[in-house]
């Protein structure tokens, strides 16, 4: 009786119960540990392998069938094509395809359709896409295993994710704005231009960087439009055949030979390197404007 | 418009009749011109659904090229997959068998995981960790899957053949371990919307009859968030199967009827990238049979996208 306070008397199982918790706080503490030390454990590694092959003739040569002489030129300046031509390609038909629905469309069954549509396309897989762009663009289109067809591809792959990232931008901006601006005697398109396109920008600018940090780290869908070339030149014009730096690096990966590895780990450091700081920059965006205004 | 007043102003002789007439023109070039930008917006919708139809028309007519060759029933029960070895072979169970293989381990990594990530984010960190947390799980999605690919056969593998001497180079257990960990972020944060949803009622009646905090998530939230937590799983096994690069590079490409994570298996997206690292003349049977494995993979993936979906419309509940 003089053992425990008397909540333990009136529930003798709290104790126990209270221990289950906090055993169960630890696993789930873990859970999370597990996905953060992966990613560490993956960049420690990555760095380790890759900084004896980071020289500054690898970013200036091209491949080559001597690791210490090779390079990854074509791919990066194949990267910066694509993701020039996929950006000016999204950029119009997301926010357009956003606008539309969050400022024009009614509700009805056209606009339902283009929502649930949308929605599934975000989860087909990156190869089919792949697929569609080699029948479509590369086959039927005659564009050839080109530049302008891997942008286009890639353009229709990450157009879901600009789309729902503008629709959440413009849906943010107060109603009230829009109100303000229509008494003032400005038509739809007047208020759609410069009030809800400006005061939805930042959100439009972290949607695009994001989609086209994802553009640039697709290898699946680009192999099936380029293949796996070998190329010592760098695309002068949107119809050159191309490779990117996912590929490059796979290429590197799938040989057995350790120079490779190496010299993988090293392309993977630079693609990283882009795509972290895209992936700030986009963040900063989101920071740096968030704070919504007032009603 | 301001140099329109200018003018009106400068001239000075204008009826009102004049002045109406003018004002009625430049409305109407308004109205035409939002006419023109209105449709120019619902184009860009379209794209969207133009890009679905291409996915369909594109994957049926080369397939087509294909299914006329070999028959549908030979191509989904056959056994063998060799369709560049002579004698060729197009029984495509072999490479849904590996797809299969490597997402099972990777929702056996990816489900619990991320549940219990999910159930830490939601329910137990403190505002100020989890706007920590939540970037640096971003971060883990956002790798390309290549680098995930390289991680598997690089260190993943070499590690576990510490332990498995016998694994081989080329598995369907560190791809699986991989793609888990790879798809722990989508888990995750799909389920912590559905538990944040949760209204702060329920969890407090529960402390209320005395439930500890452990009692709260398992037996109030997670119940009541059943419907996400569930579509955030056939969404992730859906993301799992249609992986690419990951089990490209270190599955391997011995399609097999196995269900051995030891072997090395080979997985429908992966043979369709080793069939497009060469050239593959168009309309030849081989470059046929890589849309006709694409147009399986695509209902496998939309069945189970349509199917998370229905559930999460189907069983939310909705607390007022």
């Amino acid at each position: 009786m003089t053992t425990g306070t008397l909540r333990d008397q009136l529930n003798p199982r709290l104790s126990r119960r209270k221990s289950i918790g906090t055993i169960f706080f630890f696993v789930f503490m873990a859970a999370v540990l597990i996905g953060i030390v992966s990613l560490l454990i993956l960049l420690g590694q990555v760095l380790l392998e890759g900084a004896p092959w980071l020289k500054p003739h690898f970013i200036t040569n091209y491949p080559s069938r001597h690791p210490e002489q090779a390079g990854l030129l074509s791919a990066l300046f194949g990267t910066i094509w694509v993701m020039g031509l996929v950006a000016a390609f999204t950029v119009p038909i997301g926010v357009g395809a956003a606008i539309y629905l969050e400022e024009y469309a009614r509700k009805n069954w056209f606009s339902s359709l283009i929502e649930i549509n949308i929605s599934n396309l975000a989860g087909v897989p990156s190869i089919v896409y792949g697929l569609l762009g080699l029948a479509l663009f590369v086959q039927w289109m005659a564009m050839g295993r080109t530049v302008l067809a891997g942008a286009l591809t890639l353009t229709l792959l990450v157009l879901p994710i600009i789309i729902l990232a503008s629709r959440e931008a413009i849906r943010a901006v107060p109603n009230s704005y829009r109100l303000a601006g229509y008494a003032l005697g400005a038509d739809q398109w007047q208020v759609v231009r410069s009030i809800v396109l400006p005061s939805a920008l930042p959100g439009i600018l972290t949607g695009t960087i994001l989609a086209l940090s994802r553009a640039i780290g697709e290898a699946a869908p680009v192999i099936a439009i380029s293949a796996l070339v070998y190329l010592t030149f760098i695309p002068t014009d949107p119809l050159d055949r191309f490779t990117v730096l996912p590929i490059q690096i796979f290429n590197w990966v799938s040989r057995p030979q350790d120079e490779f590895r190496g010299l993988a780990a090293a392309g993977i450091v630079v693609l990283l390197v882009i795509l972290l700081s895209m992936n700030a920059i986009a963040v900063f965006l989101r920071n740096k404007y968030q704070q919504r205004p007032n009603e | 418009m301001g140099t329109g007043e200018l003018s009106d102003r400068s001239i000075g002789f204008r009826t009102a009749e004049m002045l109406a007439a003018e004002r009625q023109k430049r409305r109407r070039r308004s109205v035409i011109q939002g006419r023109v930008i209105r449709w120019f917006f619902i184009l860009c919708a379209l794209v969207s659904v133009l890009t679905t139809v291409g996915i369909v028309v594109s994957l049926v007519v080369q397939a087509w090229g294909f299914f006329v060759e070999v028959s549908v029933w030979e191509f989904i029960s056959g056994t063998r997959w060799t369709p560049i070895l002579k004698p060729q072979s197009f029984g495509v169970l072999p490479l849904v068998v590996g797809t299969l293989l490597v997402s099972l381990l990777a929702a056996a990594v990816a489900l619990p995981i991320g549940l219990a990530t999910a159930i830490f984010l939601a329910e137990y960190a403190p505002d100020k960790l989890r706007r920590v947390l939540k970037p640096v799980l971003e971060i883990l999605a956002g790798i390309p899957t290549v680098v995930y690919g390289y991680f598997a056969l690089t260190f993943v593998t070499p590690l576990i053949q510490n332990i498995i001497p016998d694994l081989l180079v080329f598995n369907a257990l560190s791809a699986g371990i991989v793609m888990g960990i790879m798809i722990i972020p989508m888990v995750s944060s799909l389920s912590e919307d559905a538990m944040i949803a949760v209204p702060r009622s329920l969890r407090e009646a529960a402390y209320a009859l005395g439930s500890t905090k452990l009692e709260v998530a398992t037996k109030v939230v997670v119940p009541a968030a059943l419907s996400g937590i569930v579509a955030s799983f056939i969404l992730g096994i859906s993301r799992a199967v249609g992986e690419t690069m990951l089990v490209t590079i270190a599955a391997g490409a011995t399609p097999k009827m196995t269900f051995n994570p030891l072997e090395s298996v080979q997985a429908m997206t992966a043979f369709i990238v080793q069939l497009s690292l060469g050239e593959t003349p168009h309309g030849s049977l081989q470059y046929n049979t890589i849309f006709a494995v694409g147009i399986l993979l695509f209902i496998m993936t939309l069945l189970m996208n349509v199917l998370g979906f229905w559930i999460v419309r189907r069983w939310r509940q909705v607390y007022s």
